[in-house]
Parts: C-alpha cells; sequence; structure tokens
C-alpha cells in the first residue's frame, strides 16, 4: 500500500517521516519539502505529479540518496539512511537504487551492452556471470539485438529502454524514473510505461515515477501529488479525468 | 571496481582537438628533454671511452689535467720500471709519455676558430690505446712534422683532409694520417711525435706532461700507485685513466643536465597547464555522464582514478610521441667545450632506453600532475545538481 499518513504501514519498504528540504536562493529560502510522510510497500507502482517546481525531483533525489534532507528520516527496507556518509550513501545506492532519467544519461561512447554492465562493475560478479545478467536485462527490455549499438544508434524509446535495463541489472530494491517518458512520442512512452509495468507486475519490482502526464500517472497503482512542499493521494479517477 | 579504461580512451577519441593541444606540448617538452639527456649521455660516453679500463695515468702529483702536469724523461723511466706494467714481446715497458698543446683552427661551420687539442705522442700510444686505428694514409713518421688527424677533428674543421698542409706553431705540417677511437674523444684531437712538438714549442725536450700506462691487469692498480707515491725519486701521481676521463665529463655532464632539467621544468610547467585546461574541459563536457556514474554507485575515488588515468595516458602518448620525433637525432655529432681542456670535444647524442624510460616517466608525472585538480572536481561535482543539468 501507499500512504502519505505518520505510522500508517511500518512494514513499508520506502519510509518518510517529516522529511523537510530547504533551498538557500540568496536571501530567500525556499521550502521545497516540509514535513513530509510517506509509506509505500514493495511492489508499488507509483506516480508523483505536480507543478513544476514542486519538488518531485527533489523528493526522488532524497529517496534515492543522491540529496540528504535538512529534517526528518528516510528509512528504506528497514535502514535508516539519513545520516549515511557521503561514500556509505554511494555504496547503498549502487546495492538498492536503480535510476532512469528523462534524458536517458547514457555513456554516449559506450555501447548499449557496457552501459547495461556499469552497475555490475561494482558488483563481485565475474565477466561471464556479468553477461548472463547483461543479457537477460536487455531481453526484458527487449533489446538483445541492439546489445552493440550506441546509444547515438538508438531511438529516444530504445535509449531509455537500455537506460531501464542498466537501472534493472543489479537487480535493485527499487527504481526511481524521473518523468521517463518526459522526452518521449506517445508510442514509445506507452512502450516504456508497458515496461514499467510488467517489471512491477511479472518481476515485482518497486517503481516511484515522477511525471507530468496524466495518461503515464494513470498506469501506477497510486498517484501522489505534490504541491507547495506537501505530499496527498490522489485518487486514480481524478488524476486521469 | 574501476571504470574500465576503453570509457577513457574512447572519452579521449571523442574529443581528441583538445587532447591533441595537451599531446603536442608534452611531445615538446620530452623531445626537448630527452635530446638534453642524450647530449649529456653522448658527451660523457665520449670521454669514458677515452679511457681503458687496464690503463693508469700518471700525472705530477697534484695536477688534476694534463695541462698543468710535467713529467721528466727520468721519472717516466722508472714509472717504466714500476711493477704491474705490461710490457711488449720485446720487453718494453707499455708506457706512452706524452704532452698536448692547445692551437686554435677554423671550424668548417661557421669559419670561427675553434681548439683543438694536438697531443704529442710517440707510436707507443697507439699499444697503450688499441681501440686507437688509423682508418686512412699512415701513423706519422718519429721526427717528422706531421700529423694524424681524428676523424671529428677532420670534419669540424677546414683543411685538415688527409695530403693537407696545415700550419701552426710557427711551422707546416702534413696530415698523413685519419684515425678513429671508437667514438672517444681521441676522434676530436690530433697527434704528432712529442719530439718535434716540443721543438716546435720551444719546450724543453725531456718533459713530458703525461705517461699513461698499460697495466697487465686493472687490479694492479693499487699496487701501481703506491710505488709511484712511495718512491722518493717521484712527485708523480697515477689514477685510472677511466676515472681521469670520467671526472673530466662531470662537470659538463652535470651542467648540461641541470640546464636540462631547468628547461624541461620550465617548459614543462606549461605544458601541465595545458594538460590541466584539456582535463578540465573534458571534465566539464562530461558533467552528467560523471554525475550519472556517481547515482549508479561510482565511487568518487573511482572517478578521480579514471580521470588521472586519462590524464596520464594522454601524457604518455605525448611522451612516445616526443620521444618519436627526437629518437632522429641519436647518433648526430654536437659539440662542445670540454671546460678541463678548453678544446672542442665532438660527440653523438645518445638516446638509451633509460632515457627514453625518464622521458615518458617525465611525461607521466606531467599528466599525473596536470590530472589531479581536474580529476579532483570530477568527483567533487554535487551530483542532484549535476543530474539536473542539460
Ligand atoms: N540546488 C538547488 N539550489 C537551489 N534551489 C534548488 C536546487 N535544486 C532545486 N531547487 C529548487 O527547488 C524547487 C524544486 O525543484 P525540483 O527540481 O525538485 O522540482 P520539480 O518538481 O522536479 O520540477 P520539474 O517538474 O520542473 O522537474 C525549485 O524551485 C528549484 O528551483
Ligand atoms: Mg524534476
Amino acid at each position: 500500500m501507499v500512504s502519505t499518513q505518520p505510522n500508517q504501514s511500518p512494514k513499508a519498504l520506502i519510509v518518510l517521516r517529516n522529511v523537510s528540504k530547504r533551498y538557500r536562493r540568496g536571501l530567500e529560502t525556499i521550502d521545497v519539502l516540509s514535513q513530509v510522510n510517506l509509506d509505500i510497500d514493495a511492489g508499488e507502482f507509483v506516480a508523483f505529479m505536480g507543478p513544476s517546481g514542486s519538488g518531485k525531483t527533489t523528493l526522488l533525489n532524497l529517496i534515492g540518496g543522491l540529496d540528504v534532507p535538512d529534517n526528518g528520516s528516510i528509512i528504506i527496507a528497514g535502514e535508516e539512511i539519513t545520516g549515511f556518509s557521503d561514500s556509505m550513501l554511494t555504496a547503498w545506492r549502487a546495492r538498492h537504487v536503480g535510476f532512469v532519467f528523462q534524458l536517458y544519461n547514457l555513456i554516449p561512447v559506450l555501447t548499449a551492452y557496457q552501459n547495461v554492465e556499469l552497475p555490475l562493475l561494482l558488483t563481485r560478479l565475474n565477466k561471464k556471470s556479468r553477461k548472463k545478467h547483461v543479457e537477460t536485462a536487455l531481453s526484458i527490455v527487449g533489446l538483445n539485438d541492439r546489445m552493440h549499438h550506441y546509444p547515438r544508434q538508438l531511438s529516444g524509446g530504445q535509449e531509455q529502454r537500455v537506460a531501464i535495463a542498466r537501472a534493472i541489472v543489479s537487480d535493485p530494491t527499487f527504481l526511481l524514473c524521473d518523468e521517463p517518458t518526459g522526452d518521449l512520442d506517445r508510442a514509445s512512452a506507452n512502450d516504456i510505461l508497458d515496461l514499467l509495468q510488467r517489471l512491477v507486475s511479472d518481476y515485482k519490482k518497486t517503481v516511484l515515477m515522477v511525471t507530468h502526464d496524466p495518461m503515464a500517472a494513470g498506469k501506477a497503482n497510486a498517484i501522489l501529488h505534490l504541491d507547495k512542499g506537501k505530499l496527498n493521494s490522489v485518487s486514480k479517477g481524478l488524476a486521469t479525468s | 571496481m574501476a571504470i574500465p579504461i576503453k570509457y577513457n580512451l574512447l572519452s579521449i577519441k571523442e574529443r581528441w582537438t583538445s587532447t591533441l593541444v595537451a599531446v603536442l606540448s608534452i611531445a615538446g617538452v620530452v623531445a626537448v628533454f630527452i635530446a638534453v639527456l642524450a647530449m649529456a649521455q653522448g658527451f660523457r660516453k665520449t670521454l669514458v671511452a677515452s679511457g681503458s679500463p687496464g690503463n693508469a695515468l700518471v700525472l705530477r702529483g697534484g695536477a688534476s689535467s694534463e695541462m698543468e702536469s710535467a713529467v721528466t724523461l727520468e721519472q717516466v723511466k722508472i714509472i717504466g720500471d714500476a711493477p704491474g706494467v705490461a710490457r711488449d714481446d720485446t720487453g718494453q715497458p707499455l708506457i706512452s709519455p706524452e704532452v698536448v698543446v692547445i692551437a686554435a683552427f677554423p671550424l668548417r661551420s661557421t669559419g670561427t676558430d675553434a681548439n683543438v687539442q694536438i697531443r704529442g705522442v710517440s707510436e707507443k700510444a697507439l699499444k697503450v690505446r688499441t681501440f686507437v686505428d688509423i682508418v686512412d694514409g699512415k701513423f706519422f713518421s718519429p721526427g717528422l712534422p706531421e700529423l694524424v688527424v681524428g676523424i671529428n677533428a677532420r670534419d669540424n674543421y677546414s683543411g685538415f683532409d688527409l695530403g693537407s698542409t696545415v700550419s701552426f706553431g710557427g711551422r707546416s705540417w702534413r696530415v698523413v694520417g685519419i684515425m678513429a677511437s671508437n667514438g672517444s674523444s681521441f676522434d676530436s684531437e690530433m697527434w704528432c711525435d712529442a719530439v718535434v712538438l716540443n721543438q716546435t714549442y720551444k719546450r724543453p725536450e725531456n718533459i713530458f706532461q703525461s705517461v699513461t700506462v698499460s697495466l697487465i691487469s686493472p687490479d694492479q692498480l693499487e699496487a701501481f700507485k703506491n710505488t709511484l707515491t712511495s718512491d722518493p725519486r717521484l712527485t708523480v701521481s697515477a689514477i685510472s685513466e677511466r676515472s681521469y676521463y670520467e671526472k673530466q665529463s662531470i662537470m659538463v655532464f652535470t651542467l648540461i643536465e641541470i640546464l636540462g632539467f631547468l628547461i624541461a621544468s620550465v617548459m614543462g610547467i606549461g605544458a601541465m597547464f595545458g594538460a590541466i585546461n584539456t582535463m578540465y574541459s573534458a571534465v566539464s563536457a562530461r558533467t552528467r555522464e560523471i554525475a550519472t556514474l556517481r547515482a549508479i554507485g561510482f565511487r568518487g575515488g573511482t572517478i578521480v582514478a579514471s580521470f588521472m588515468l586519462e590524464a596520464v595516458i594522454i601524457a604518455v602518448c605525448g611522451g612516445i610521441l616526443g620521444t618519436i620525433i627526437i629518437l632522429p637525432i641519436h647518433g648526430n655529432m654536437a659539440s662542445t667545450m670540454n671546460w678541463q681542456t678548453f678544446s672542442h670535444l665532438s660527440f653523438a647524442f645518445m638516446i638509451t632506453p633509460a632515457i627514453i624510460f625518464q622521458g615518458l616517466g617525465f611525461a607521466a608525472g606531467v599528466g599525473f600532475l596536470g590530472g589531479l585538480f581536474p580529476a579532483y572536481r570530477a568527483a567533487r561535482i554535487p551530483v542532484a545538481t549535476a543530474l539536473r543539468q542539460l
């Protein structure tokens, strides 16, 4: 289940308690997130919506250990990551988080295969088992035949599928997707969303996705709305209508 | 685990124009660095080759060069009778009493005068220095004003070809032979009869400046030295001929090396800034890639290592290029003043594997220092902020 009330689900995979984040710009302080509470169980597909600048990326960065909150605590899979040092967070990200970005962020000089292999270089797997994992990940996203293509030889949709393969290859605890379809046409976007749905339904992944697109949000199990530093659940009917 | 080197190599390839500047500037520095070391090395080798390991050089006690020394004929005889001195088939001691004078002749290249060392010897000189060969013409005849000219002296000064007549010391001399001495300093000398040379310069006939002695074996040197110093009739001292010439080379060798390191350091600092610039632009061009790698879980240290490696790869490429550029000077002739004898000495640039190794090491050092700050910056990129950049 997904909840924005404190202490709803003590066994949730992702737990945020009173998380606040502000940025200073000159003399002005912006309270991007104030006292946010959130519980997400494993296996959920959650969409985050909200106006531009409302703090969606900031929230995802906090959950993904790319940034640290000013207040509150973030507990993931029973482990409190607030207070981790930079290098602890780095190691933690490698184990638990798969990132998918709006602009794919593939390494242009590496092939699809090598891009997907990158997270595995941080594991103890040998070359042979890395190959098996990479091939599995690429076959899940349906790009086995493009393994040796460079990002520039792929379409946007294909690039994003490679990025998703890279995000799932090391079997992370959850996926964070920041506007994964933001740069794609409708058809490619649908492919990506179907793929994310399939990861949740068939492979029991947990997916957190930021999107501006109500149609995309409609594919999720739950939609959360972020505005003025507050997070609220929305009924699916309301969001898609 | 490390980021694969392939990533760096391909990234370098992707940005080769910016990389080229750094590569070329490092190549230039390494070329100069190697050239200077090859010069020092060549100079040193030429002088060291002049000393035979089994020879001792006898000078007046306290004299540091032949120029300041004097040894009388009686002393020469006593030296010849000392134990440990090798003898020829007829039982004659293998010793060569010699005199030296300096004369100035015009260089072929510039027309300006330069000093040549003229060595008055006897045919014994060839017996104690078996590596000296008459490659053209003949050895001088005793008692005649004839010259045997070293190949480098012949090549560097005008008018010393075989058969030509030259004048110095107030008389004319005929060039009757050309000698080659295995790249040693004798290639830059001219030899003639010691007696004739003494007469020409109105020096006492019975006084020489040095005695080169062939010992039965190199380990006789200590005993030979002791015999000479303990003999009350002698006021001479002996050293190994090799260390005599080695000592001669030290000052100029060190001077060239220090100068070389100075020039290379100054140029190296310039090249280092080139490398810093190249690496900074590589880092800023790849900010989002770096942030992505960090997000995936690569450590800051791994990023540092990756960029340092990249800088060193670029620098070593520059080093290899510089080595290739400068390699053809190996064996080319140069000449400089030998400050111990005030005469010109020709020598060949000598690039040894050790020098190439030092050159590449120097390049790697420049790359390492140049990569340090950019790599550190790469690792310190704030991931969340960098990921927002397009
Ligand atoms: N490093 C930073 N320094 C200062 N302000 C920042 C920083 N990062 C984000 N902000 C501000 O925080 C607010 C939230 O930004 P965030 O990127 O999280 O919004 P968002 O909901 O993802 O917007 P969008 O839909 O446009 O992607 C914005 O006002 C933004 O300008
Ligand atoms: Mg955003």
